[in-house]
C-alpha cells in the first residue's frame, strides 16, 4: 500500500490558493484512494496572540482511518475541530493557509456552514447525546437538514443505529431518553446520531477516552467496520488505539506535524527521532 | 478527655446553632400561615370563591370578581412580560459579551431592587394619565415590567448550566446557530425556566402598589381589559383598611386565598423541574 506521496500533485484549484502557498508548492499528501478527502495545506491557527497549529499539511484518504496522536497541546484536537469549523464559538481566532474539502476550501467566504457541518460529522470526547429519546437523537439530524421524510425515519434510525451496533441494545427502549444508556452506548448513540447525516467526513476527538476498556474495544470495532463507507480522522492519546485502528497516522508536536505516513510504519520505524522517542513512551 | 469527643461535641453544637437558625427562618412563614388559617378559614366556604361582594353590613358574598380579575390581570402581565422575559434571558446567556447583554444584564439587577410601587407610579404616568383613565392593562403593563428583570436573569442563569458539549453537538450536526438555541438549549432548560416564570408569577401575583395606581380595584365583576379591575391583594388592602368587621374577615380569607395561590404556583414550579430528560455528568 503506498502511504504518502510527497510532493505536490496537479490541482484543478491550484489557482484559487493565495499565490504565495502555490509558489512555495504546499506539500499535498495523496493516499490509496487518490485525491484526498480533506486536505490541509500549510494550515495555520492561533486563539489571540497564541499560534496553535504552525502549518500543516496534510490528506485525509477516502475510506480510510486517519489518526492524529501526539502530546497533550500539540494542537491536534484543534486541527480536527478547525476542520468543520467548531471554533467558530470563540472569538479571536485566526486561520492561514487552508483546509479543503474534496478541493474546495473549508473556509472559503460565503461557505454553508450547515451544510459543511452536515458533510463533516463529528463525534466528541465526551458522549454528549441530547436530552431526548434515543430515537429522536438519531432522528433530529435527518429532520433538521431535510435529509429524510418523516415515513423513512424509523428505517434511517434503524440502520444508523445498526452501523452503530447499538440496534440490538437499544431496539425495545427507543423512545426512552438517550441520557439513561451507559457511557459506551452513549458514545455509540452519538456516532449513530452523526451517521444519520449520511457526512462524508466523520471527525472523532478521543471518542474513547470517557469509556472503559470493553466500551473502547466496541467503539474501535465499529471504527474500522465503518471505514467502508466513511472517511473517518480520529485523534487520540492512546497510541494502540491508533496502531489498531488506522491506516495512516500524523504526529503533531508544538503545533507541527512532523511525522505522517503508513501507520505500520510509523509505529515500526518511525523516520524522525521525536516519534520515535513519542511512541516508545520517553515524552508526552 | 480527648480531643475527639472534643471535637465532636464542638461539631454538635455548631449543627445545632445552624437548625435554631432554619427554624428562627421558617417560624415567620408557619406564623403567617397559622394566622391566615386560623382567622380566614371559617370564612372560606364555596360562595367565597363563586358569589360577588355584598354592601357593607352584610355577611356572606364573595370575592368571585377579585379572583377572575387576578386572573386576568396576570395572565396579561405573563402574555406581555414572559415572551420579553425569556427572550432577553435566551440573548443574553447566547451573546455573554455582547454589549446589549451587559447592558440588559446591568438594566434588569436595578430593575429587580426597583421597589414595585415606582413601577407602579410609572405605569400610571404613561398609560393611566395618558389615557385619562384606570386600567386593568395598566397593571397588567406594570406587572410585566416587574417581571421582565426576574424571567431575564433566571432565564440566563439556566441557559448557562447547559454543558458546552451539548452545543456543540447541535452544531456538528449541521444546525444553525439560532435552532441550536431554540430546539436543543431552550429545551434543555425548560423546566428551568417555566420555574423561574412560575416563581416570577407567583411574585407579581401578590403585587398590590402597582395596581393601586393601575387597574384600582372593583366591586364588579369584569372581563374588560380597559376598564378598572378587581384584583385580590386590592381586596385585601380595601377590606383590611376597612372599618367593618366582616370586611376583616373577607380581608382575612382573600390573603389565605391569595398565599395558597402563590403556595401552588411554587409547588408546581418545584415538580416543572422534575423533568423527565435530565442532562447527566
Amino acid at each position: 500500500m503506498t502511504a504518502t506521496l510527497p510532493g505536490r500533485t496537479a490541482m484543478p484549484h491550484a489557482s484559487s490558493l493565495k499565490p504565495t502557498l502555490a509558489a512555495r508548492g504546499a506539500p499535498a499528501t495523496r493516499g490509496p484512494g487518490g485525491e484526498p478527502v480533506v486536505e490541509a495545506r500549510e494550515f495555520r491557527f492561533s486563539y489571540g496572540p497564541t499560534e496553535v497549529l504552525k502549518g500543516i499539511s496534510l490528506g485525509v484518504a477516502r475510506n480510510a482511518v486517519t489518526a492524529i496522536i501526539g502530546p497533550s497541546g500539540c494542537g491536534k484536537s484543534t486541527f480536527l475541530r478547525a476542520i468543520n469549523r467548531m471554533h467558530e464559538l470563540l472569538p479571536d481566532v485566526r486561520h492561514g493557509g487552508d483546509l479543503l474539502l474534496d478541493g474546495q476550501s473549508i473556509y472559503a467566504p460565503g461557505r454553508d456552514l450547515v451544510d459543511l457541518r452536515r458533510r463533516i460529522g463529528m463525534v466528541f470526547q465526551r458522549p454528549n447525546p441530547f436530552p431526548k429519546s434515543i430515537f429522536d437523537n438519531v432522528a433530529y439530524g435527518p429532520t433538521v437538514n431535510r435529509l429524510a421524510l418523516k415515513r423513512d425515519l424509523p428505517e434511517l434510525v434503524e440502520r444508523c443505529l445498526r452501523q452503530a451496533a447499538l440496534w440490538d441494545e437499544v431496539k425495545d427502549r427507543l423512545h426512552e431518553p438517550g441520557t439513561g444508556l451507559s457511557g459506551g452506548q452513549q458514545q455509540r448513540l452519538c456516532i449513530a446520531r452523526a451517521l444519520a447525516n449520511s457526512p462524508e467526513v466523520l471527525l472523532m476527538d478521543e471518542p474513547c477516552s470517557a469509556l472503559d476498556p470493553i466500551a473502547t474495544q466496541k467503539v474501535e470495532e465499529l471504527i474500522f467496520a465503518l471505514k467502508e463507507h466513511y472517511t473517518i480522522a480520529i485523534v487520540t492519546h492512546n497510541m494502540q488505539q491508533a496502531a489498531r485502528v488506522s491506516d495512516f497516522t500524523g504526529f503533531f508536536d508544538s503545533g507541527e506535524l512532523i511525522e505522517f505516513g503508513d501507520t505500520d510504519q510509523l509505529f515500526t520505524a518511525p523516520a524522525h527521532e521525536r516519534t520515535e522517542a513519542y511512541i516508545t513512551g520517553r515524552f508526552g | 478527655m480527648n480531643r475527639a469527643a472534643a471535637r465532636r461535641r464542638r461539631s454538635h453544637f455548631m449543627v445545632g446553632l445552624m437548625g435554631l437558625a432554619v427554624v428562627l427562618a421558617v417560624l415567620p412563614l408557619l406564623l403567617i400561615l397559622g394566622t391566615l388559617v386560623a382567622k380566614g378559614a371559617s370564612s372560606l366556604n364555596l360562595a367565597f370563591f363563586t358569589k360577588m361582594p355584598v354592601p357593607a353590613g352584610e355577611t356572606g358574598g364573595g370575592v368571585m370578581h377579585a379572583i377572575v380579575g387576578t386572573l386576568m390581570i396576570v395572565g396579561t402581565a405573563c402574555l406581555i412580560g414572559l415572551p420579553l422575559g425569556i427572550g432577553g434571558g435566551i440573548y443574553c446567556a447566547e451573546y455573554p459579551g455582547s454589549k446589549l447583554a451587559t447592558v440588559t444584564r446591568f438594566v434588569s439587577d436595578v430593575l429587580n431592587g426597583t421597589p414595585s410601587i415606582v413601577v407602579g407610579v410609572f405605569a400610571w404616568t404613561w398609560i393611566v394619565a395618558t389615557q385619562k383613565h384606570f386600567s386593568a392593562f395598566a397593571g397588567s403593563v406594570a406587572l410585566a415590567i416587574l417581571m421582565v428583570p426576574m424571567v431575564t436573569r433566571t432565564t440566563e442563569e439556566m441557559i448557562k448550566l447547559v454543558p458546552h458539549s451539548l452545543r456543540e453537538a447541535a452544531l456538528a450536526l449541521g444546525y444553525s446557530r439560532w435552532r441550536t438555541s431554540l430546539t436543543v438549549v431552550v429545551r434543555t432548560t425548560l423546566p428551568g425556566i417555566v420555574t423561574g416564570s412560575l416563581l416570577a408569577v407567583a411574585r407579581v401575583a401578590g403585587e398590590t402598589a402597582p395596581l393601586l395606581f393601575t387597574a384600582l380595584g372593583s366591586q364588579y365583576l369584569s372581563f374588560d381589559l380597559d376598564q378598572p379591575m378587581a384584583a385580590l391583594p386590592l381586596v385585601v388592602f380595601t377590606y383590611a383598611t376597612g372599618p367593618y368587621e366582616e370586611w376583616h374577615q373577607l380581608a382575612w380569607a382573600t390573603a389565605l386565598v391569595l398565599i395558597l395561590v402563590v403556595l401552588v404556583l411554587s409547588v408546581a414550579a418545584r415538580l416543572a423541574t422534575r423533568g423527565k430528560f435530565r442532562q447527566n455528568g
